[in-house]
C-alpha cells in the first residue's frame, strides 16, 4: 500500500507516494536528500534526528512520513535566514566550540531553537534540562550550553 | 530499523476510528511514541494502523460537570503547561513535565500512555491517586472505567477489542486539597523506577499510588490507612510482587518506594 502525502519542508511544498512504514527521517534523508538530519540511535533516545513539525521539536525517527501529511517541517537546512547567513544558534555553536565531531549538532540546534522559542531567556539549568533528549558524546555539554546562551543573547539584540 | 509493512488509515472522527478498528488486526496510532519503537523492534506487528492524531475532538482540557476532562489525544507537553491543570491538579503538570524529553512530550499522549500500560509509565499512579475515570468508546457505546479497575496486568488494561480511550475525567479537587508526584527516573529513558503520586484531601484522607514498583500501578491501601508518615513508609509496597531488573533490584526498588513516599508525604504535610 502507498499513500500520497503533501508536506512543506523548509518552505518548499512536496508531494510523494510513500509506504506507510517509511519513517519521516528516511523520507527527509532518502527521498528529499536532506541529509543534515541524522539517524543516531534510531530508538528516540539520542535526539540526532530532531526536526520541527508544525514548529515543535520532534524526533523524526519516531514518526511516520504519513503522519506528517499536511504539516510544515523545518530541518537544519532550513533554519538559517539565507544562504550566506547563519542562524544565531549555528553561529553560537561555531563561536563557542559547541561541537567536536558534529554528529549531534543538527539535533541540538533544532531542540535549542524550540527551547528559545518558548523561553527566550533560559537559565543554564533550563537549557540543560531542555536538552535532556539530545546526547553528545564529545563535548561534555558545557560548550553546547554556552552556544545556546550565545544565541539567546544574540537573538535578544536582534529583536531589540 | 524498519517496521513490518502495514496498512494505514487516518480517522478524522472517533466513530470512523472505531469502524476502522472493527475489521482486521488493527492498532491505534496516537502520538506513536510507545507503539512505533515497539514496531521498529518488531515486537509488535499490527496489520493496520488507525491514526487518530488528527481527531480534534480527542484533544484539549476543560472543566465540565464538576470534573476536569482531559482528551485522550492531549500531549504530555500540553498538560504540563495548561493553566487549569496547574491550578486544579498541579501534580498532573509536575508528572507531565517529567515524562521523556521535550520532543517526546510534544507528541506522546495521555490516552496512548494509559492504553499501552507500561508498568513504569507515570500516568498510572496519577489517575489512581486522583480517583480518575477512563472513558472508552467502542461499537457498542461508551463505558466509564474507574482507574482502579483499568490496569489489569503487565501491558494489559480493561480496554476491550475495538475500543479506544476518549477521555480521562478527574473529579475537581475540593479547596484545600494538596497533591505531590515524586519520581526517581531511569537516567536514560526517564521512565519511572519509582513514581509516587499522592492526593491529600481537605478532610485529611490521603490517596497513595505507585508506578514502576509492581507489574501494574496500584493504590497502596496499607500505606493510606497508616496513622503517621513513619507508619505509612513502613507499610508501603509490602505484600506485592516488586519488579527487579538490571537497573534496580527488588530490594532497592522497594527501598526507593518508601523513600519517595516519604518525600511525597512531607511535600503535602
Amino acid at each position: 500500500m502507498s499513500i500520497r502525502i503533501n508536506v512543506t519542508v523548509n518552505g518548499v511544498a512536496f508531494s510523494h507516494e510513500v509506504e506507510p512504514r517509511l519513517l519521516l527521517v528516511n523520507y527527509l534523508r532518502d527521498v528529499l536528500r536532506l541529509t543534515g538530519t541524522h539517524v543516531g540511535c534510531d530508538t528516540s533516545s539520542c535526539g540526532a534526528c530532531t526536526i520541527h513539525v508544525n514548529g515543535k521539536a520532534t524526533k523524526s525517527c519516531t514518526m511516520l512520513a504519513v503522519q506528517a501529511d499536511g504539516c510544515e517541517i523545518t530541518t537544519i537546512e532550513g533554519i538559517a535566514p539565507s544562504d550566506d547567513e547563519l542562524h544565531p544558534l549555528q553561529e553560537g555553536f561555531r563561536e563557542c566550540h559547541g561541537l567536536q565531531c558534529g554528529f549531534c549538532t543538527p539535533g541540538m540546534i533544532m531542540t535549542a531553537a524550540d527551547i528559545l522559542q518558548n523561553n527566550p531567556n533560559p537559565s543554564e539549568e533550563e537549557i540543560r534540562v531542555g536538552l535532556e533528549g539530545n546526547f553528545c558524546r564529545c563535548t561534555g555539554y558545557h560548550n553546547i550550553v554556552k552556544s545556546v546562551q550565545y544565541a539567546a543573547h544574540k537573538m535578544k539584540e536582534v529583536t531589540v | 530499523m524498519i517496521p513490518v509493512a502495514f496498512d494505514y488509515q487516518r480517522a478524522v472522527t472517533v466513530d470512523e476510528a472505531i469502524a476502522a478498528l472493527s475489521s482486521g488486526d488493527g492498532k491505534i496510532l496516537a502520538g506513536g511514541h510507545s507503539l512505533l519503537p515497539a514496531m521498529k523492534l518488531r515486537l509488535n506487528q499490527p496489520a493496520k494502523l488507525v491514526d487518530i492524531s488528527k481527531i480534534d475532538a480527542l484533544k484539549g482540557i476543560k472543566e465540565e460537570d464538576g470534573e476536569i476532562v482531559i482528551g485522550a489525544g492531549t500531549t504530555h507537553g500540553t498538560i504540563a503547561s495548561d493553566d487549569l491543570i496547574k491550578s486544579k491538579l498541579p501534580f498532573f503538570a509536575t508528572a507531565a513535565a517529567l515524562i521523556g524529553d521535550v520532543q517526546v512530550r510534544n507528541h506522546g499522549t495521555i490516552g496512548g500512555s494509559l492504553a499501552h500500560a507500561d508498568p513504569a509509565a507515570d500516568w498510572g499512579a496519577l489517575v489512581l491517586a486522583a480517583d480518575a475515570a477512563i472513558i472508552t468508546k467502542g461499537s457498542s457505546g461508551s463505558r466509564r472505567v474507574a482507574a482502579v479497575d483499568f490496569f489489569q496486568g503487565l501491558f494489559t488494561t480493561a480496554l476491550e477489542d475495538g475500543e479506544i480511550i476518549t477521555e480521562v475525567r478527574i473529579p475537581v479537587p475540593a479547596e484545600g486539597t494538596k497533591t505531590s508526584y515524586q519520581k526517581f527516573s531511569q537516567p536514560a529513558s526517564r521512565f519511572a523506577i519509582v513514581g509516587c503520586a499522592i492526593m491529600k484531601k481537605a478532610d485529611g484522607k490521603i490517596n497513595i499510588a505507585f508506578t514502576g514498583v509492581g507489574e501494574v500501578p496500584f493504590r497502596d491501601s496499607a500505606a493510606e490507612s497508616a496513622a503517621s508518615i513513619e507508619a505509612a513508609v513502613t507499610a508501603a509496597a509490602e505484600g506485592i510482587t516488586v519488579m527487579s531488573d538490571h537497573f534496580a533490584s527488588e530490594e532497592y526498588r522497594k527501598h526507593l518506594a518508601k523513600v519517595y513516599l516519604r518525600k511525597a508525604l512531607e511535600a503535602v504535610a
